[in-house]
Order: structure tokens, then C-alpha cells, then sequence
């Protein structure tokens, strides 16, 4: 306790040690890869490779990254309140009922860009209501937010089971997954935007959601620090009390924080539905959902933090996928462990590091400047 | 007759499914008695079954397997411990964590060793643990209603099942009659005294978590090598969660836990009877409905409906020593 602990600088908070935890997950995960029997620094290169050697690589990162970008600010959006949202998973395949509906009513009438804001809205609302039931439930009769998404992401996986292999389901085919939806319900590709750059997409499936993720990207960060609502949503996170004795009703900001981050789970749907697959498939999420809680947890909640590690994820995935070509003991499943590694050191053990950087910034700054002020303790 | 017999088959597998879920959930409760939220519970039994699949594989031996799956088990509770209790972090981040490492660790692992998809070889019968019959279950066989009962339901299962249903006594006297368990409720309640009277905080959560993970172990051995014969790419599927679940339906207590287990694996047993067997009036009732039941269930307890399911009160929230 007699150690000073000093402020730290911004970029230090958000960029050090951010940095540190995740070298450290990768450490880890590097020992696992040894323990497979490959060399770690081989699939680094291998995987960095396949992320961004080709013009198809970055396409594919993208692609993924989209996915994560909604996920890691429907996490981030309820850290803000200090609500842990799980659920993010079972929202999203909501939203995916959401997106179908839209574009199998309407995707042979009309053109793609009248489709698209109806599917965003159907994503967007089928997420946000999929939210609704834990959220009042934690209001109301507080019953842990944690628990119940949990449980509503199992009964999400089920109900959309039972429709994918009924209602949904056209009666000529086998497969668990709707019809093919029809021009209207297909977005464009992004393609033409990495030509410019000269690289060659291939079959990548890049689409205009990823600028959609950009765009919601930046209206998080309005709403969070620039709108009355994110105000009282963040004095709500830091401390209920003061925003209950501000008169900020706790049902009201509770319940509109969660269904924005169900909305925004939702509408990661269009990403895989509407921009890659153009029907709804069983399992479409694929963890995409869950993904988003390190995403979250990296990227410090903040929209460009998240932006960023959802890139990382992304290249994650596009890499993890073609370091399987050259080795076969290391699957898309390493991508979970380093998921499961860095939510670990970035989210529940990010108390391990802090103080000895701080007291490392401590002493920098007692030497030279021993009049400056120094907190002590935990600054958060 | 004939029903009977099919009422006493439904009770049997409703035994066999509820095992596992009710290991998970007397290690949920130690933990979470102390003051330590588990969400682990899905992580540690699938590494647990993983270590019993590979370790009895390579050794022959059913002993060797648990251990394993005990041991692997008990080092991931005691991350989550040094994450939660030392480094007072949150609980319900690393019991995520833990779940995902698990579920990536081994099916890395189990393709890399093995090559088989990530599954691990199938058991031979010394490296599982075999049915027992009770004694005079053959002799009673005959013997009208009792008979049936005795040597169809409670004879003849694996060793672990008995084990487990010993466990809910055993932890009822732990916590309700020994100097442990008393500290240990009152950690889970009112961290701050129990420091008072001078008993380390940290010392006993950390205990209640190697209990945890001892029970985990337990629920992955039985996974592998009693109802399964090795282990299987994400074998535990969900169980690990719906233990927490019956965790709360219990209200926290281990008798209640027992049937509440008892309840979600009757469900489980039911949904696969009933797969394909319409129900009177009701018609054909989806199997998807029975699977997300027990989710449901708990949620509309959750919400107080079918009275309140108050948790420990210190739960969740790190111990901090007042200076």
C-alpha cells in the first residue's frame, strides 16, 4: 500500500493494457498449440496470412468482423448499464427470424434497397423483444439478467429449431432452413470497394451490412456519450443509487437499454441471412453471439475499441480457417480457446495487471514530479 | 402390467439423466453457498469428461479416469477461484471464460490425440464403471410390483449413481452439521463477520471451490465412462446450465436439489419417450417444447411466480478487507 499508484494516461488505459491482456491470452493459447504438436510462431504467420495475404482473406475478415461488431456493442451497450447481457446469442437468432419474415414476404416485390431498412427494422425489433422479457423480469422482479438470457438463449435455440424444421421449412425440401429469398432479399456485395485497393474478393461475401456495423457503430457512441439516454444509462452503470436519487426511473432505462442491445444483436442477422446465405439456416450464429462478450471486454466498451477487436476476432476466424489446410490439429475450436483466454484475461482477471502497471507509471511519475497528485488505491 | 413396466422404464432413464445434472448441482451449491456465482459448472464437467475418456483410455482403468476428471476439474475451479476470490474479478466473466476454454481445449486436444473428430476411443468395460446389482435383486425379480421396482429401478445402475444420490445426505449434514458448512453458508451471507471472527475469507471459498470441482469431476466422469463409454465433442450440451437452473429452482438447498434435478431429468426422459407419441387432447406436443421446458420453468420461478428464489446474499460480489 505504501507503493504509489498513479493515474494512468488514457492510452495506457485503453491501449496498454488491453494490449498486455491479450498477449497474454496468446501465450497461453500458444502453449496449447505446442501441446499439439505445432509451432505457435508458424501459426501466427499461417494465420496473419490468411486473414490478410489475399484480397478474399480480407474479405472473409470482414465479413466475420461485421458479425462481431453488432454482438460486441450489444454487450457493450448493457455494460454501460452495468447489465451483463449473455443473451446476445438467442437475440440474434431472433433477429434472424425477424430478417426472414421481411424478406420472404417481400423479397420478390420489392427492390433490395426498400427491403433492407424493413429487415433491419424486423431484425432489430425481433432482437429488442427477445431482450424485453429479461429485461422487465430484472426490473421488475429481479430475477438475475444473467440467468435469464442464459435461459432464453436455450429457449431461442429451440423455438427456432421447431420452426426451421416446420412452418419455415418449404415443404419440397429436407434441410433444416427456409427458402431462398429472392433478389430483393439479397444485399449487394462490397467487393468493388476492395477492387479499388486492387485485390480480387473471390467468392468473399462482404456486404453493405458491414457498413450498416460502421454506421451503428457510431450511433452507440452518440447515444452512449452524447444523448441524455446514454447519460442516464451510464449513471445508471455506475452507481443505481445516484441514478435513482437523480430521478432517473430504474424499470425505464433498464428496459430501453436492453432492448437496444437486443436490436443490435438482432440486427447481426442480416449479416449472414440477407448478405451471404440469402435464407435462414439452423445455427446461423454459430457463437457469434457469445464472441461478442470478448469483443466487449477487449475493446473496453467503447465503439472503436470494439470495431477493432472485432477485426481481431475476425481475423481470428478467416485465419483459423486456412491455418486447418496446413495443420491439421489446430481447427476452427482454437479460435473458442483464445475467445475463452481473453475473456479470462481481459474481462475477470483485468485486476492483475492493472496495479503493477500503475505502480510502474507510479514510479515514473514520482521521480519526476513528486508534488503531483496521486490517487491511491483502485482508479477505475 | 404392461404400463407398469413402461412407468418403471421412464423412472430408470429419468434416474440415469438426472446423475450428471445433479452432480453439477450440489457443485454449484458449494460454490455458490460461499458466495461464489458458478457458470462454470458446463466448462468444468466437459473437461472432467475429457479427462476421464483420455486417462482411462491410455490406462485401462476406471479408478485412473475419475481421478482425471477430478483433478482437471478442480485446477479449472481453482482459475476461476484465483480470478474471482484472489483477484476479485467477475464471477460470472470467468465462469464464461471457463466454459469457452473448456469447449475449445478439448476438442483441440481430442483431434490432435486421437483423430476421431475430437471424440476420444470408446471405453473398454474395465475402463467404465459397470451396472451394479444389488444384493437379492436377482432373487426378487419375480416377486409382483416390489420385485420389479427393486431390481428394474433401484438395482443396477453404475456406482456413480449411488454416489450422487449419497451426496445429497452428505451435503445436507455438511452444511446443516459441521463447523465447515456453518462458515461456509455464513461466508455466502455475511462475508464481513465470518472475517470478524478471525476465519479467512478467501481460505474457505477456496475450499468451496475444490468442492465444486471435485462434484464436477464427478458429473464429467459419469458422462464418460458410466452412461457414455468416452468422451464426445460437447457432450455435456447444455447440462451444465440447466444444473444451475435446478440450482435455483432449489432454492439453494440440496434436498430440493435432488428433485429438482430429479424433475429436469424426468423432462428429459419424458422428451424422448414422447418423441413421436401423440398425447391425448393435446395431440403431438414437440420435442423442442420438452427440451426448452425446463428453461421456461425456470425463468417463471425466476420472476416469483412460483415462490421467490432468494440466492445467497453476498453472492457475486467479491470480499474486500476492510483496512
Amino acid at each position: 500500500m505504501s507503493q504509489p499508484f498513479a493515474k494512468l494516461p488514457a492510452w495506457a488505459d485503453y491501449g496498454l493494457i488491453p494490449l498486455v491482456n491479450l498477449a497474454v491470452a496468446f501465450l497461453v493459447a500458444g502453449l496449447v498449440v505446442l501441446l499439439v504438436g505445432e509451432n505457435p510462431l508458424q501459426a501466427a504467420a499461417l494465420m496473419i496470412k490468411g486473414a490478410f495475404g489475399s484480397g478474399e482473406g480480407i474479405g472473409y475478415t470482414l465479413y466475420y468482423a461485421t458479425n462481431f461488431i453488432f454482438t460486441g456493442l450489444c454487450v457493450a451497450v448493457a455494460f454501460h448499464c452495468g447489465l451483463f447481457n449473455i443473451g446476445g446469442e438467442g437475440q440474434a437468432y431472433l433477429g434472424g427470424l425477424g430478417v426472414s419474415l421481411v424478406c420472404l414476404s417481400l423479397g420478390n416485390v420489392l427492390p433490395w434497397w426498400l427491403t433492407f431498412p424493413l429487415a433491419i427494422l424486423g431484425a432489430a425489433l425481433a432482437g429488442a423483444l427477445w431482450a424485453l422479457i429479461p429485461a422487465w423480469l430484472q426490473a421488475r422482479r429481479g430475477s438475475h439478467i444473467v440467468i435469464t438470457t442464459i435461459m432464453f438463449n436455450f429457449i431461442a435455440a429451440s423455438l427456432m429449431v421447431y420452426l426451421l424444421v416446420g412452418a419455415l421449412k418449404p415443404a419440397t425440401s429436407q434441410a433444416p432452413e427456409t427458402a431462398g429469398f429472392g433478389l430483393g432479399g439479397q444485399l449487394p456485395q462490397l467487393g468493388w470497394l476492395l477492387q479499388l485497393f486492387g485485390l480480387q474478393v473471390r467468392s468473399a461475401p462482404l456486404n453493405v451490412s458491414f457498413l450498416l456495423a460502421l454506421a451503428s457503430a457510431f450511433l452507440v457512441w452518440v447515444l452512449i456519450w452524447r444523448t441524455k439516454l446514454g447519460y442516464e444509462i451510464r449513471t445508471m452503470g455506475f452507481s443505481p443509487r445516484a441514478a435513482d436519487y437523480a430521478g432517473i426511473s430504474q424499470t425505464k432505462i433498464i428496459v430501453i437499454t436492453m432492448m437496444i442491445s437486443g436490436a443490435l444483436a438482432g440486427m447481426m442477422a442480416l449479416n449472414p441471412i440477407m448478405g451471404a446465405q440469402h435464407r435462414m439456416q439452423l445455427d446461423f450464429v454459430s457463437g457469434a453471439g457469445f464472441v461478442g462478450i470478448a469483443v466487449a471486454l477487449m475493446g473496453r466498451s467503447h465503439p472503436v475499441g470494439i470495431v477493432l477487436a472485432a477485426i481481431l476476432f475476425g481475423m481470428l476466424y478467416q485465419g483459423g480457417a486456412e491455418i486447418a489446410f496446413d495443420m491439421p490439429n489446430i481447427s476452427r475450436d482454437m479460435i473458442v480457446i483464445i475467445q475463452g483466454l481473453v475473456i479470462l484475461f481481459a474481462g475477470a482477471l483485468e485486476h492483475m495487471f492493472r496495479p503493477a502497471i500503475q505502480r510502474l507509471f507510479g514510479r515514473i511519475a514520482g521521480s519526476d514530479l513528486r508534488a503531483a497528485p496521486i490517487a491511491t488505491g483502485e482508479s477505475h | 402390467m404392461d404400463s407398469y413396466v413402461t412407468v418403471l422404464q421412464l423412472l430408470d432413464s429419468t434416474i440415469r439423466l438426472s446423475v450428471p445434472l445433479l452432480f453439477a448441482c450440489l457443485a454449484g451449491l458449494y460454490s455458490e453457498r460461499a458466495g461464489i456465482f458458478d457458470i462454470g459448472l458446463e466448462g468444468k464437467m466437459l473437461a472432467g469428461a475429457f479427462a476421464a475418456g483420455t486417462a482411462a483410455y491410455l490406462t485401462g482403468s476406471a479408478m485412473v479416469g475419475l481421478l482425471a476428471a477430478v483433478l482437471v476439474s478442480v485446477l479449472l475451479g481453482l482459475v476461476h477461484g484465483f480470478a474471482s476470490i484472489t483477484h476479485r474479478g467477475n464471477q460470472i466473466v470467468s465462469g464464461v471464460a471457463i466454459n469457452f476454454i473448456a469447449a475449445g481445449t478439448t476438442v483441440i486436444l481430442g483431434q490432435a490425440w486421437f483423430s476421431q473428430g475430437g471424440r476420444t476411443p470408446s471405453l473398454p468395460s474395465s475402463a467404465r464403471f459397470g451396472t451394479l446389482q444389488l444384493p437379492g435383486a436377482e432373487a426378487l425379480k419375480d416377486v409382483p410390483v416390489i420385485g420389479h421396482l427393486y431390481s428394474e429401478l433401484i438395482s443396477g445402475h453404475s456406482v456413480l449413481v449411488y454416489l450422487a444420490f449419497l451426496m445429497v445426505p452428505f451435503t445436507w449434514w455438511v452444511l446443516q452439521r459441521t463447523r465447515f458448512g456453518l462458515r461456509l453458508r455464513a461466508v455466502g451471507e455475511n462475508p464481513a463477520a465470518v472475517d470478524t471472527a478471525g476465519i479467512s475469507v478467501t481460505w474457505l471459498r477456496y475450499r468451496a471451490v475444490i468442492c465444486c470441482g471435485i462434484l464436477c469431476g464427478l458429473a464429467g466422469s459419469y458422462l464418460a465412462q458410466a452412461q457414455g463409454a468416452g468422451f464426445v465433442k460437447d457432450m455435456t450440451a447444455g447440462k451444465g446450465y440447466i444444473a444451475l437452473a435446478a440450482l435455483i429452482f432449489a432454492k439453494w438447498r440440496p434436498v430440493n436439489a435432488m428433485f429438482a434435478c430429479l424433475l429436469f431429468g424426468f423432462l428429459d426422459a419424458l422428451a424422448i419417450r414422447m418423441q413421436g407419441h401423440p398425447l391425448p387432447l393435446i395431440g403431438e406436443v414437440p420435442v423442442q417444447f420438452m427440451q426448452a421446458l425446463p428453461y421456461m420453468l425456470t425463468v417463471i420461478l425466476l420472476a416469483g411466480f412460483i415462490g421467490k428464489a432468494i440466492p445467497p446474499k453476498a453472492g457475486g460480489v467479491p470480499y474486500v478487507k476492510e483496512r
